[in-house]
């Protein structure tokens, strides 16, 4: 049975979508680190709006947007979906991506940021792997030294990512430890600097850690709404969906997705969590709807955690989405209801794949599936615009599909 | 003053402080470890709160704070063995963690039963300079405990003298740019830092950590600081033998405090 989800109408609240000055999106963000890290840390807080707000990295950002990432994407008038779900369904292409999702927006960004503070290598964590790949690609653009850091377990799930950063001559490290998976790699990427902070820019694949990195991320992957918007206008005559739809992990997409939309009074943001086997099956990601605030990698937010403050283990199929935190920009959208977010289960993500595949020809991504899935769990008016965020594409994930599909 | 405030107070020089993770190697080894180290005359000691995730900690206590979660500790059984140890015991002790588990537990529960359980301050390394002075500070001297900071070669003069400010125990000086149990020997850049940090003439005594492992690095953190602070080598020690007695000794052994 599919449970349809009401959405209430978003207030017109300003603002809502950048930290304050020490990080917080209402009660959450900041950063939680140790005095080994805050040297760092603050480097970044003190140069990253200034450099990413001068002329000179706009100049040489935008065109590496365009001409390398391979900006803008299309936002592609989905006719199939739109008559099957009864509203005007685009899916914004960020799977056309150079690398295949939307990771290389933040990537290309930070690691102009990181010749800027003149750090000579550039170290990232990866779960699925894509922002690996994408590190790794631009790492070998811009000749700098690339060590990725990524779980034992997506290592066995994600092997042909793990190949494209070889091959783009990344070095990647197997984390062993806790989860070996998405919050481990992430654990092993920050302990890795705080043993090297001379040299090294910690690149953050999603709107997490300690500010500023939520918000510059955030800002970063603000290109996605900021494109939406100016294609509307020319498709739809209106520069606003009626909603976004996007998957939410850290929540970088759907950061980027919302950006320009939030609190602007118009738009229903959806976001999809992993819920694994199920909300209550304790074998999930569902983050917002199964957790509680608290701290987790050097941000306040809403987390996973045992009734002792001990961060659990996430589950999900998609290895983007298996982390038991989320971005704080989406914790306070929660809270204030300014976006909404469906947990969305294993199955139903697989589910909606193969819906996606054979309705379209788009094979996306097992996250982005999961934003696909909730086209089936709202109810929307014939005129209703709605833009998925489709985030990355499957190709990484042939084997999960083919093992699934030869299952049922 | 509480007992940290006055073993500083009487003893200037020389200080020896062993760290361990709460609920290893076994659930019950709280207790034991700390007679152990008031027997051996250690003059203070850190209780480390274990957490699922330490990221300033390398492999040693990673995975004593695993093995510590598996066996089933908690904050509430914490203070439940320092409650049964009150009066048998009377070399300090400071709780150390991430902040967390304490959030979770209560801000202000956890300062009142650290406190009451004979705690004298607290090590919460994650936890913001700010955030301490609006939301913590007030409870830190309700309940009589010393927040301890820690500062690393990268910390600049001026956070160094705010901290000095805010400190009334000692200050917790972190050797190098490391995660702990990192086994190398103190060279020159620690020595440069080391006299920095006696030119500034700060009104803590300084405690050496991270990287105290042998005769070496104990010697030179004796000689250019107050004391010293030893963690993951106590704790590979407590890995390899169950006595708490012997693990103390062992280790004083490789610090050069005792001859074989």
């Amino acid at each position: 049975m599919t449970v349809k989800f009401d959405t209430n109408p978003t207030e017109v609240k300003r603002n809502q979508n950048i930290p304050d000055e020490r990080g917080y999106y209402g009660g959450f963000g900041g950063a939680y680190i140790p005095e080994m890290l805050y040297p760092n840390v603050e480097e970044l807080r003190n140069n990253y709006l200034q450099v990413i707000e001068s002329a000179d990295f706009r100049k040489e950002f935008e065109l590496l947007l365009r001409d390398y990432v391979g900006r803008p994407t299309p936002l592609y008038y989905a006719g199939n979906l739109s008559e099957t779900y009864g509203a005007k369904i685009y899916l914004k292409r960020e799977d056309l991506c150079h690398t295949g999702a939307h990771k290389l927006n933040s990537v290309v960004g930070q690691a102009l940021i990181a010749r800027h503070l003149n750090k000579p290598r550039i170290i990232a964590e990866t779960g699925a792997g894509q922002h690996g790949v994408a590190s790794a690609t631009v790492c070998a653009l811009m000749k700098i030294p690339c060590t990725v850091f990524m779980g034992s377990k997506d290592i066995v799930r994600q092997q042909a990512n793990v190949l494209r950063m070889k091959m783009l001559g990344a070095e990647v490290i197997a984390v062993e430890s806790g989860s070996k998976t998405l919050k481990d790699a992430t654990n092993e990427a920050i302990r890795h600097w705080i043993n090297h902070p001379d040299d090294t820019y910690y690149l953050i694949g999603s709107t997490i850690g300690p500010h500023p990195y939520p918000d510059l991320v955030a800002r970063l992957q603000s290109v996605i709404s900021e494109e939406i918007q100016s294609q509307l206008m020319k498709q739809e005559g209106k520069d606003y969906p009626d909603y976004v739809l996007a998957c939410a992990g850290g929540g970088s997409n759907a950061a980027g997705a919302f950006f320009h939309f939030i609190g602007n009074g118009k738009t229903r943001l959806i976001g999809t969590e992993a819920a694994g086997e199920g909300v209550d099956s304790g074998l999930t990601a569902a983050t917002i709807y199964s957790g509680t605030p608290g701290i987790i990698h050097g941000c306040k937010t809403l987390l996973m955690q045992t009734s002792d403050g001990q961060v659990m283990e996430a589950h999900s199929v998609s290895a983007g989405l298996d982390y038991p935190g989320i971005g704080p920009m989406h914790a306070h959208l929660h809270t204030t209801g300014l976006a909404q977010y469906l947990p969305v289960t294993d199955t139903e993500a697989l589910d909606a794949a193969q819906m996606l595949s054979r309705e379209e020809g788009i094979i996306p991504a097992l996250e982005t599936a999961h934003a696909v899935a909730a086209l089936s769990k709202l109810q929307f008016k014939p005129d209703d615009v709605v833009v998925i965020c489709l985030s990355g594409r499957g190709d990484k994930d042939l084997q999960t599909y083919q093992q699934y599909f030869q299952e049922i | 003053m509480n007992a940290l405030q006055n073993l500083f107070h009487n003893k200037k020089q020389n200080q020896l402080s062993l760290f361990f993770t709460a609920g290893y190697p076994t659930i019950d080894s709280t207790a034991g470890i700390i007679e152990a180290c008031q027997k051996a005359g250690i003059d203070f000691l850190e209780v480390g709160m274990p957490y699922s995730d330490p990221l300033a900690d390398g492999p040693v206590i990673q995975q004593s704070s695993t093995r510590a979660i598996v066996n089933g500790m908690t904050i509430e059984l914490l203070f439940n063995q320092l409650e049964a140890l009150k009066g048998k015991t009377t070399i300090p002790l400071l709780l150390m963690g991430y902040l967390n588990p304490v959030i979770q537990f209560g801000a202000e529960r956890f300062m009142e039963k650290a406190s009451a359980t004979g705690a004298s301050g607290l090590i919460l390394p994650d936890l913001p300079i700010h955030e301490y002075r609006e939301e913590y500070q007030t409870l830190f001297e309700k309940y009589n405990l010393s927040p301890v900071f820690l500062i690393t070669p990268h910390t600049s003069d001026e956070r160094i003298k705010l901290i000095d400010e805010l400190s009334n125990a000692f200050i917790y000086v972190v050797s190098s740019a490391a995660t702990t149990g990192k086994k190398q020997d103190f060279g020159q850049a620690q020595l440069v830092y080391f006299q920095r940090l006696k030119s500034m003439n700060l009104k803590n005594p300084l405690i050496g950590g991270f990287g105290i492992h042998n005769r070496q690095t104990l010697q030179q953190a004796w000689q250019n600081l107050n004391g010293a602070i030893c963690g993951s080598a106590f704790l590979k020690k407590l890995a390899a033998t169950p006595d708490a007695e012997k693990a103390v000794e062992e280790l004083k052994k490789d610090l050069g405090l005792k001859m074989d």
